[in-house]
């Protein structure tokens, strides 16, 4: 805590708090986005973190944010499609929480309906199919606690607990979850090294006429693996969830999502929006042979016709590894990331 | 994102100094901004005519435009003299997203009557082996497979084909690379300076340069989009032919000032 004089009035202000950038992104990639108004502090980092992980904001107490976002899944759950406080299943798959501050536009949720991640915090609490509460009690219920009345007070100077300040926090909490310690970052700084197979599964990653993934899902030089955009990947020939285009109004977008990270695939099955492929190797099977067309397809993904990339069932298992290069079994395992 | 050398900053002042010796006190310095406009053939073309079939090129393929974006490097305005003021920058230039779309020269610049004016398309070969962290966090990277540093275009989108089928084409302009030997070779230099002719500013100024998309698909090299569609980044020939197309896609439009 910080304490600046003036006469006898000692004004306290929250401890400022600087991510710990890690070299592989700050040798890379631009600085993370950190709003002006909801700098990180020491004490708005715990606050977020033990309301992240408080069942208090679901209507019914049973559910907290790390519910379906849990630590051991990279913050994500192990279900197709998450399930709610009610019990109710929702319809997109819970996407993991890692290296937020580093999505430069600032769309989150598979379909960009959230425009910064306080926003994103606020939607989960009320919807029916996830913590099915609403605000006014959830503040309430953080007011009359014998514990959070002061812990909002340490973060932000405010006696009033609000929803805007418990997003914040949560937002503040969830921008210190980095992860850039895999096999492959220690690799890129030349403290590890990869088997031939990995090797041969990063140029398959790399190649336009073979895997051609790099176009959207970063490069060595992009450790974040993901462009942060918005694609239709060629999933449904006939688009049921509009995702992107549901959120813009624009037909273009229809069948969109965001680009989710390589990292941590190994904890994060099931995948794609709706969690329609159990295992790595069915996803690479659709890029190699399933593709469906539909109007929207992103230009990107060639060879539709044939269904995909046509990878050799060997090109297939050289890729799975490198992709399992970027495992970091150090961010699921960080303490301060436990509850 | 701007990169700015210190040398650019020393031409700059060596010219102003010489500039100013024929005057009775220093030249004034003027704030100077670049406008990028796209156009097919004189219709204009922003991201509101994305994803539609509405281009011809002069093959006489139907596309859409689905993504563009490039970059554009070192500027440079050259005196009557031969003198030159060079600015060893970069911009982005995100017609998706209509990003990068103004770009203001973050230098000051003497008025007067310019020989010419030109920058580079992509990046020259020392430029384009630097490492840049916006470019790096947009994706634009080449692998090094493929010689490394980053694309000069990526322009995406889909053409019909002979049976009215949408397919896709990305036109990716990187450094020409053969790499189907154990060693990258490089044929011949891809990106390149675009002239765009005498320039008098004298007051604070907004340049626009055009961009006629036609153009990278017309001349000299009549472009099918049926035969050179998609993988064009592994294919030198291709990529050659980008080059010779690109000469006459930009020119000088309207100067505010």
């Amino acid at each position: 805590m910080v304490f600046s004089c003036s006469g006898e009035d000692a004004v306290y202000e929250p401890v400022p708090l600087s991510l710990d950038i890690p070299a592989i992104f700050s040798n890379t990639i631009i600085a993370p986005v950190i709003p002006s108004d909801n700098p990180l502090t020491v004490q708005g980092v715990d606050l977020g973190k033990r309301l992240f992980f408080d069942p208090i904001l679901s209507g019914d107490g049973t559910q907290s944010c790390a519910s379906c976002h849990a630590p051991e899944k990279a913050f994500a759950d192990n279900l197709s499609l998450s399930i709610g406080s009610d019990g109710l299943s929702g319809t997109r798959n819970a996407m993991p929480l890692f290296n937020l501050a580093w999505n430069y536009n600032e769309r989150f949720n598979w379909d960009g309906s959230a425009l910064s991640l306080e926003r994103q915090a606020l939607e989960p609490v009320e919807n029916p199919i996830e913590l099915h509460s609403n605000w006014t009690e959830v503040v309430q219920r953080l007011q009359n606690h014998p514990d959070y009345p002061e812990l909002f007070r340490l973060a932000f100077n405010s006696d009033a607990v609000t929803k805007e300040l418990t997003t914040m926090a949560i937002a503040q909490f969830e921008r210190t979850l980095i992860s850039a310690n895999s096999k492959f970052d220690r690799f890129t700084l030349g403290e590890a090294n990869l088997t031939a197979q990995e090797l041969n599964g990063l140029d398959i990653f790399l190649r336009e006429d073979k895997g051609d993934c790099f176009h959207c899902h970063g490069n060595p030089y992009n450790p974040l693996w993901t462009d942060n955009e918005f694609h239709n990947n060629g999933l449904d020939a006939t688009i049921t969830d509009l995702g992107l285009g549901a959120i813009t109004g624009d037909p273009n977008d229809n069948g969109k999502f965001r680009t989710p990270s390589l990292r941590n695939l190994a904890f994060t099955a099931p995948y794609m929006h709706d969690g329609r492929f159990a295992t790595l190797d069915e996803v690479i099977d659709f890029y190699s042979e399933g593709l469906q067309n539909s109007p929207t397809i992103d230009p990107l993904m060639k060879n539709i016709d044939q269904g995909g990339v046509q990878l050799s069932e060997s090109d297939k298992a050289d890729l799975k590894a490198f992709l399992l290069t970027l495992t970091d079994n150090s961010f699921i395992n960080n303490f301060n990331f436990q509850n | 994102m701007k990169r700015i050398l210190v040398y650019a900053l020393m031409a700059l002042l060596g010219f102003t100094a010489c500039d100013a010796s024929n005057n009775d006190g220093p030249s004034p310095s003027l704030n100077t901004s670049f406008k990028f406009t796209h156009n097919w053939d004189d219709e204009d073309v922003s991201n509101v005519d994305f994803n539609t079939f509405q281009f011809t090129n002069e093959n006489g393929d139907v596309l859409s435009i689905e993504r563009l974006r490039y970059v554009i490097s070192d500027i440079v305005f050259t005196g009557t003299s031969g003198e030159q003021l060079r600015f060893n920058i970069y911009n982005l230039i995100d017609v998706t997203n209509s990003e990068g779309l103004v770009y203001d020269l973050p230098f000051f610049i003497p008025p007067g009557n310019y020989a010419n004016m030109a920058f580079t398309f992509g990046f020259d070969n020392e430029d384009n082996a630097q490492n840049y962290l916006d470019l790096n966090a947009a994706s634009f990277n080449v692998p090094e497979s493929l010689g490394g540093g980053y694309h000069y275009m990526q322009f995406d989108g889909k053409y019909l084909d002979v049976n009215d089928e949408a397919k896709p084409f990305n036109y990716h302009a990187i450094r020409a690379v053969d790499n189907t030997g154990t060693d990258l070779v490089f044929p011949q230099d891809t990106f390149f300076t675009v002239n765009l002719g005498p320039i008098s500013i004298s007051a604070d100024a907004v340049i626009e340069v055009k961009a006629n998309l036609a153009e990278w698909f017309r001349n000299p090299n009549t472009w099918n989009l049926n035969e050179l569609n998609t993988v064009l980044m592994p294919n030198p020939e291709a990529q050659i032919k980008m080059y010779e197309n690109g000469q006459t896609v930009f020119s000088l439009g309207q100067i505010v000032q």
